[in-house]
Order: structure tokens, then sequence, then C-alpha cells
């Protein structure tokens, strides 16, 4: 209701400030009327002109008229100008024809919309590499070469062939199967990405992982050849790590040139392994993980908005404002800004959409629409009155269900008392129209067989609601998606089974009750643990948002880690930024800094928490709508490679301290070494601690710029700088540092003497063991996260093997925990630099605003209830996995209203619906309201009321 | 002549996941045997085992819980 999509728009034009700019956008016609069209796909069926399917990569074809995949969002059909026989020639109109709801318009026009809106968000995503023009490769010439994103396609189960894995040269399935990964990335000799596109180890392992669960025998063998394999990411290195344990085969080399394969299918490659052995290997098919580049069209929207791209195209942004652009209220998201997956670029869009509301701070909320329903007739007394509606969908239900049989049908089932066929169930004249027939017929409980409730159900609800009917008295027979979709060749039997359905939804709505949707009070304040960069940047957001905020740090100094950082990734000095940053907290009206303080006690749920904080001895209390864990992380002291035994071995941090306090003492050495991955990557921390190889070029290149003649190794396992910061590995390269790899079956032997630290290791390119005499060590020690026991068991929230907390779902909702109200930033999360903990820090904002933004929060109606038949057993207590339900001893007075001494509560804000509990309690104590025991039970004697009438005739 | 057997198959269907599934393979247009009589629930561990032995007592053939 408060979102406007503009589908294919360009914005034309752009002027103004922060809070008040102009838009111009064009939309160019879909020739389809968006408000009749039902997405039933007539048209698509009946248009003659076929088309290269753009989103299967062009693996098979599509329609002129066409939605871009199932999915879509509108889920509304598009006429492409381009490719469309009546508008390119000037005949055929066949769509037009079969159009059921006469939503084809081919005098549909180009419009110019002129918007006023107060910030900007960018999020355009990227473009796949395209290799046509790399021969060696043989991309479009040999059919089982593919790119990435076609391989993913012919995986899906949407996809050209239904998730049915062949190769395209011969439609047979692929045993065989090599990935060649740096295609279009990390390369600055064919193309002029320097950079790492950040996703393509992970999707590759991904794809050899699915491509095992697609074709199973022994004789399945996938290759991945790389150069480093990045997984620097949460859980990760344990995915990687898992597919070698599955025989995924690794090789780390890059195979020169990709040849036709024997038969005139599949691939021929030579390769130099490690060992400097020439291999000559057959594989089925060849699949080329293609980097991300700048989306089309950059140019022009960085001129029309008047921002900066980067030297790649990319949005040019600092790691201290990660989201926005170099034009003030023009904010960037996504790949667009720099390549990323999914997590960082969901996260990245809460963030933008945190800044953006930011500046119109003052004007929220009075634009939003909300929408009013008259008073809710009261239908407790009364009996049933079902009412229902049968819906043709045009003809994707009544072309195999006989719905005129199914309306007669419905007439005969027990309190029925009226029951219509519509075109159009959803149409909003039929809304109108079920209205109507409320009031003339006193209907108190209505019926839709049409499709299904996942997409109509909330459309429904709001028409109950808007002819005085609770939401909850409607039940929704699915005879389309379920029904008429997938039994198109068996019409009579799709005509029973939908009859069947109807008399299951009339069975369950009988039972159904008026539900009340509990709200929540919201308490508008929020806290915030943790004082380091996450905690200080999510206080200042959540306070620069309007909402008081208490910040709660154990120790006596803010800043944390950040305090003995020097610069970020990008070179920003990051020391006047803190101090800057911590000032503004200190003095911001809105927020309370509490030091030395720890949460103690914590009760209560999403909108409504309260707290107990001590504060150096002092106790006080809290009240708060949502919470911001930022615990943090740090760098933990190594165990290994001599450190402790002698001071020129240090860690990255104590290597920042000395080049802060003595420069020129560190500039005077002859020789620095580095080992990477101490600590992380091993069985104990089986994770990547994603910043060492960072910080490891960042000082690498500082100590090459101080004294160029100084000899500097780094003795690593992969090279793990994804991203843009690939351009610090390559110029720390330029620099002429030394790079050595080691395996973690053979780490480097570390010896202190007089004259330096010995470390002997062997080099894999010269094949022969080497020694290096260094002044300073500088062990890439693994960041481990931060001792927060108490937190994890007052709040109850998750940590993931590791001990960093867990989001409730990595993917979807990476910066919420799975408590409601709680949320994740910053390094307690996962290691991470210092944008992106700003970035998360502002999604968790943009997350906890959502919820403080209500002053009343509303809950769904559907949750646990308890009953009078609950003893106080408790057996639910256990089961209840988001621990909604407690017991509570009835006290004398309450007892009388309760037949036991004991009985449970539950927490409707906690309660998800799930109906464990109902599951499990043996005497009908508790029950999911809209999904009653009874309910169920009369679902089940519905489905089989047919049968079971049969059975009795036969039984006689 | 013998009538095939056409067994009478009860499914409890998860709402978030084997429901939408079962939406999926609709949109998708993927055909399947009409045996089945789903009933939606909110999660596969609502399913109470009284459903179940309902089921069957009442003549079905087969339950799935799809979760």
């Amino acid at each position: 209701m408060n979102i406007t999509l503009h589908t294919l728009s360009e914005v034309v034009a752009f002027d103004g400030q922060t809070g008040n700019f102009n838009i111009t956008i064009k939309q160019h016609p879909r020739y389809v009327d968006m408000d009749k069209c039902i997405a039933c796909g007539a048209c698509s069926e009946k248009c003659p002109k076929k088309v290269p399917d753009s989103f299967n990569m062009g693996l098979n074809s599509r329609k002129a008229v066409y939605i871009k995949y199932g999915q879509s969002i509108p889920l509304k059909y598009a006429i492409d100008p381009q490719s469309c026989i009546y508008l390119t020639r000037g005949k055929c109109r066949a769509c037009e024809k079969f159009c059921p709801t006469g939503a084809i318009n081919f005098n549909d026009t180009e419009k110019i919309v002129n918007l006023q809106v107060g910030s900007v968000i960018l999020a355009p995503g990227y473009k796949p590499f395209d290799p046509t023009g790399w021969d060696f490769y043989g991309f479009g010439k040999i059919a089982d070469v593919v790119t990435s994103l076609q391989y993913e396609r012919l995986l899906s189960a949407s996809g050209p062939c239904m998730g049915h894995l062949v190769r395209p040269s011969d439609q047979r399935e692929p045993r065989k199967i090599a990935w060649i990964q740096c295609v279009g990335s990390r390369n600055t000799n064919r193309c002029d990405n320097g950079y790492c596109s950040s996703v393509c180890c992970m999707y590759a392992i991904k794809q050899t992982l699915i491509t095992a669960e697609h074709i199973t025998g022994p004789d399945l063998q996938q290759t991945v050849f790389y150069m480093d394999m990045r997984s620097p990411g949460k859980e990760f290195e344990r995915y990687y790590e898992g597919a070698k344990a599955k025989g995924i085969r690794f090789l780390r080399c890059r195979p020169h040139s990709i040849e036709p394969g024997p038969d005139g299918g599949g691939v021929h490659m030579r390769y130099v392994t490690e060992s400097g052995q020439v291999m000559d290997e057959d594989f089925d098919m060849a699949v080329l993980s293609i980097g991300l580049e700048p989306p089309e069209g950059n140019q022009r929207l960085a001129e029309v908005f008047g921002f900066a791209l980067d030297r790649f195209g990319f949005a040019e942004t600092s790691n201290l404002t990660p989201v926005a652009s170099t034009r003030q209220g023009v904010f960037v998201t996504g790949a667009f800004q720099a390549p990323k997956a999914i997590p960082r670029s969901v996260t990245q869009a809460s963030a933008a959409a945190a800044a953006a509301s930011q500046a119109l701070q003052s004007v929220r909320n009075s634009m939003t629409r909300e929408k009013v329903y008259p008073a809710e007739t009261d239908v407790r007394d009364q009996a049933p009155r079902i009412g229902v509606f049968v819906c043709s969908c045009g003809l994707n239900i009544a072309g195999i269900i006989d719905v005129k049989a199914l309306a007669a049908f419905s007439k005969t089932l027990p309190h029925v008392v009226y029951v219509e066929n519509n075109l159009f169930t959803c149409s909003a004249d039929t809304q109108n129209q079920i209205g109507e027939r409320v009031r003339e017929h006193g209907l108190n409980r209505i019926v839709i067989a049409a499709c299904t409730p996942r997409t109509h159900e909330a459309l429904f609800q709001d028409t109950l609601q808007d002819a005085g009917l609770n939401g909850y008295l409607l039940e929704m027979a699915n005879i389309r998606n379920q029904n008429s979709w997938v039994h198109q060749h068996q019409p009579e039997k799709a005509t029973e089974k939908a009859k069947d359905q109807i008399r299951m939804a009339v069975a369950k709505v009988t039972l159904a009750e008026s539900l009340k949707r509990q709200s929540v009070t919201v308490a508008q304040q929020a806290l915030v643990i943790g004082g380091g960069v996450a905690g200080l940047s999510s206080a200042l957001g959540l306070a620069d948002q309007g909402y008081p905020t208490t910040l709660v740090e154990k120790n006596d100094r803010l800043g944390g880690n950040a305090l003995r950082i020097l610069d970020t990734a990008k070179g920003e000095a990051v020391g006047p930024w803190l101090s800057g940053l911590i000032e503004q907290v200190k003095r911001h009206p809105r927020i309370t800094v509490l030091m030395q303080a720890r949460v103690t006690h914590t009760s209560g749920s999403i909108g409504s928490f309260t707290s107990q904080i001590d504060v150096a001895g002092d106790t006080r209390s809290i009240q708060y709508g949502a919470a911001i864990l930022a615990t943090g992380a740090h760098e933990s002291v190594p165990d290994e490679y001599g450190y402790g035994s002698d001071s020129r071995i240090l860690t990255h941090l104590e290597m920042d301290d000395r080049l802060t306090a003595s420069p020129g003492k560190i500039a005077a050495a002859d020789t620095v070494a580095f080992i990477q991955c101490v600590g992380s990557r091993d069985s104990r921390r089986p994770y990547c601690s994603r910043l060492c190889c960072t910080h490891t070029m960042k000082t690498a290149i500082r100590l090459k710029t101080l004294n160029p003649d100084m000899n500097v190794f780094v003795l690593f396992r992969d090279v793990r700088t994804y991203g843009k910061r690939e351009e610090l590995y390559q110029k720390a390269r330029q620099l002429g540092v030394i790079f050595i790899r080691y395996a973690l079956e053979s780490k480097p032997d570390v010896r202190a003497a007089g004259n330096g630290i010995r470390i002997a290791c062997s080099d894999p390119v010269l094949g022969m063991p080497v020694e290096i005499t260094a002044d300073y060590l500088v062990l890439a020690s693994a960041i481990v996260p931060n001792d927060i026991q108490d937190l994890v068991e007052l709040y109850k929230c998750g940590r993931n093997e590791d001990g960093f907390l867990a989001e409730a779902h990595p993917k979807l909702r990476p910066v919420d925990m799975s408590v409601d109200g709680l949320f994740i930033c910053g390094m307690g999360n996962y290691p991470q630099p210092v944008e992106e903990t700003l970035a998360q820090s502002q999604a968790a904002v943009s997350r906890a605003c959502v919820v403080l933004n209500q002053k009343e929060m509303q809950l769904d109606a559907i949750k646990s209830v308890v009953t009078d038949k609950c003893d106080g057993c408790a057996l639910c207590v256990d089961v209840c996995p988001y621990r909604a339900i407690r017991l509570v001893e009835l006290s004398p007075e309450t007892a009388s209203s309760h037949p036991y001494a004991r009985k449970v509560e539950t927490d409707p804000a906690l309660c998800k619906g799930c109906g464990l509990c109902a599951a499990t309690c043996p005497k009908g104590g508790i029950y999911v309201q809209g999904f009653s025991l009874d309910q169920l039970h009369a679902q089940v004697a519905a489905a089989l009321a047919q049968h079971a009438n049969l059975y009795e005739v036969v039984k006689e | 002549m013998q009538t095939p057997f056409e067994p009478r198959i009860i499914g409890f269907l998860c709402n978030w996941c084997a429901y939408a599934g079962g939406d999926l393979a609709g949109v998708s247009r993927f055909q399947y045997p009409p045996n089945m009589r789903a009933v939606r629930v909110m999660c596969s561990g609502m399913v109470h085992p009284s459903l179940v032995l309902d089921a069957f007592s009442l003549g079905a053939d087969g339950v799935i819980v799809m979760g």
C-alpha cells in the first residue's frame, strides 16, 4: 500500500536536493492493462512469435508476450515491442483475441511520470561478464561450454530442462564437468576487471553440490580449476571443506584453452598441475565462472543523478559511508556499489533504507496510507451461514474443472446458504459483489474456491473486513494451483477433487471463530549492546531516526577494535573519524551511554522488553522495543610460531601499534615476514577470519612505501582480497612483496635466533625449501568472538558453532536474530571490516525502526491459546521452539477460573503458531487458533466423506 | 475387469514449504496424480497423531506429512 512500482521505466531527469528532489520517469508501454491481467498465460500460449528467453540466458525461447519468470512482481504479462508481430508488422493480435479479461491494449503509449521524493536509492544490479570474445575458451563455438549463469538455469527446476541437467550438444546427462574460475575477474590482461567478483568461488561450489544432488553415481566427476579459493564469508569455509569431503576435485591451475571434445560433444583441456605435470583431459561440459560487471547504463545513470563512478564503473562510495553516493541524498546498494553476494546485498539494502529515511525523519509517516474498516459483526451466537464463491479464473479453472457442477454440489453442503460462480473472484468488481452478498444473505462465513491462500488470502480477508466480517471467517479451497493446473489431463478426477476441497473448506470454516489480532504497545526506545564501531553507529543511527537509545558498554572506553585500526581498505584514516563518532554519540540528546555496564536481567518480547543493567555496581531498569547486539570480536592470541617467546613476533594490531609509535624503527628493518591464517581455517577454527588478507596487504604496502628496499614476504594459503580489495593485492605485488604459498599440512617452521626470526618453508613455485631471516614476523591471527555467554542465556539467542551470533536467515534476514525484536551487527556476527560493519549497523537500525516506528504493533492472530483442559503438565513447554510457553502456578484467587492448580501461559508476541504444542498435548489443553484440532479433524473427515460413504455401502 | 487401485491419500502440508511447493508445482504445471487431499497446516509439527489415526480409520490408504 505504501510502495508504488513503476515498471518498464527509466529515469530521464533529476534535480533538487535532499528532501526535495524532482524525478522525471519515462515509462515504456506494457501493452497489457495491469488492472485486468490475471496472469493466466492465455496470451503467451497463443502468441506465435518465439524469441530467445533472456532470463534463461538464451537456452530456450519465450513468446513476444511474456512474463520474465514465474515469480515476477508484479505478476503481469508484457508485450516486447521489438518482437511482437503486430507492433512490428501490423498483423496478428492473437493475444488480444484470446485474452479472457480484455487486458491487451495495443494503444498503450509511452508516459512521462513526474515524482517528488526526499531521498533516492539506486539498485540497478550488475551485468554478467560476457566471455563471447575470448576464443581460447570456445564460448559460443563449442556447444558444451556454458557460462555459470547458463549452468544455473540448466540446474533450475524452472529452467529450460526442468532441472534435469543435460548438456547442450546432445541433451545427454553430463558425468564429468569442469568449472573455470575467474573468467572476467581478477584479469587485467584480456579485460579491465582487476577486481575479484566475490561471489564466483561460492557459487561454483554450490553448483557442484547441487549437481551432485541431481546426478548420482560413482562416475560423476566434478573439477574446479581455480587461482585462490575465496570463501571468506560466514559458514563459507565449512561449505568448501564439505565439498572437498564429498569428492569435488579442486585444482589450483588455470587451463590455457578449451578445445572441442573428441566426438563433437564435450571439451578437451590441457593444463599443468602444481607439480608441473602437463595433463590432457576430456570433460563432458565446461562451465565458465563469469564475474560481475557494472550494469548496463551505469554511465548514463551517473550523469543523470550526478554522482561519481569508480575506475571500474561501480558507484563510488567511501568506506566510512558505505551506501552514500557522491551526490547527497542519493544512496546506492547491492552489486552496483561493488560485487557482492545476496547476504551483503540484502544488508546493504536495509542500510540504504535507513540512510534514505534518516533525512526524512521529520516528516515520517506524513504520507503513508492506512486502511480503515467498518465495525465487525459479532457472529458468536449466529448459526453458520456460509457463502461459497467458485472462481473460474478465466479458463484456468473452468477449462478443466466443471465449475457449474462444483457450484451445484456446493449448495448441497451443510450450512451453505449461498453459492456463486465468478469469472474472476479476485477482480475488483467481484470483491464489491461479495460484500453485497454478505449483506443480502446474512452470510457469516465465506469459502473462496480459487487459487492459493498464500497469495490471495490477505486480499479476501480484506474483502471480508470491508463487509464487516472478521477476516478469519474465511477459508480458501485451492482448486487452481493444487488442482486444475496439475491435473490438466484428468478433468473428471479434478472435478471430484475440487468437490472434496470445497467440502473440506466448508467443514473447516463452519468451526471458524472471529479472531482478534493481539497488539503490543511498543516502547519506542532502543537498547544497543556494545560500544565499538557497530554499537556506536547503531546508537547514532537510532537516535538520529528519533528514538531514545541506551548504549551499554562493558569497558570504560568507547571505540572497540577501531581504536587500534589505522585506516580503511581505501586508505581513509580511522582515528579522527572515530573520535568524531564517539563525540557525536556522547553529545546526542537522545543517547544515554552506560559505561562499565552489563545487562543482568531481561524479560518481555518484541516491542516491549525490560532489562536490568548493572552500571559499575548500580542497577537501573530500562524499557525498549528493540535491541541491537553489537558485541564484537577480537584478535586472538596466537599459540604457535613462537608467539610470546620473542618481541619481534607480533600480531597485526601489535605491528600497527608499533608503526604508529615508531615508524622509523620499523622502516629500518631489512626483512619483514607475514604468516596468514594463524589460528583460522584449521580444525580448531574451521572458518576464515575475512580481514587478515586485506590487513596484510595494507601493512605490506605501508612497509614497502616506508622503505622500498625492505624485503617483505607473505606466507599464505589462499589470498582472499575479495571485491575491490584485489587492487591492494595487485599493488603489493607491484611493489615487490613476495608471496609464498604453504599448505595446512606443511606449515612454516619458525625459530627465533639472535640475528632474526628464521622461517623455513617450501616454495611451491621453485619447488624447493626456502629460509627467510626476518627482523619482524607478523602473525595474521584469527578473529574470535567476544564472550557473550551471559547475553545468549538472557535473550535465548543463537550462535553458530564458532560462537558468532546467528542470524534468523543468512540470506533473507541477515541482521535479524531468531528472537524477534533483536538485531545484530558488527564482528559479533562475523569478522568484517569497517565498511561492512557500518552497512550492517545501518541495516540493523533500519530493521529495528520497523518495530520502533509503530505505537501499537499488530500480531498475527494465528497463535496458540490455552483451554480449560490444561492441567499444567508442561509437556508443551519443552517442545516450543520459540520459548513462548511458560508454566504458571495459579494463586487461590485466580484458581477458581481454571479447574487445575497449574496451567501454561503463552506469550503471543513470541508464538509463531507452529502448533508443536497442540500436537504434543495429550488432552486438548492448547491449540492454534484458526487451525484447531477440531477443524483439522473436520477437514480429514470431509476429505474422506465420499469414500467413507462408499465404504459403508460396501460393508452393508 | 478389475478397476485399478486409486488410493485415497491425506496430505498434511506445511504452509511454509510443502504447501508453497504445491503451489509452485501448479505455476510450473507439473502434472501429478489427483489422489491426495491436502490439509494446510502451519507446521508439520502441528499434526497430532490422532489426525493420522483418524485418517486411516476413515478409510485413507495413506497419509503423507510434508514439511
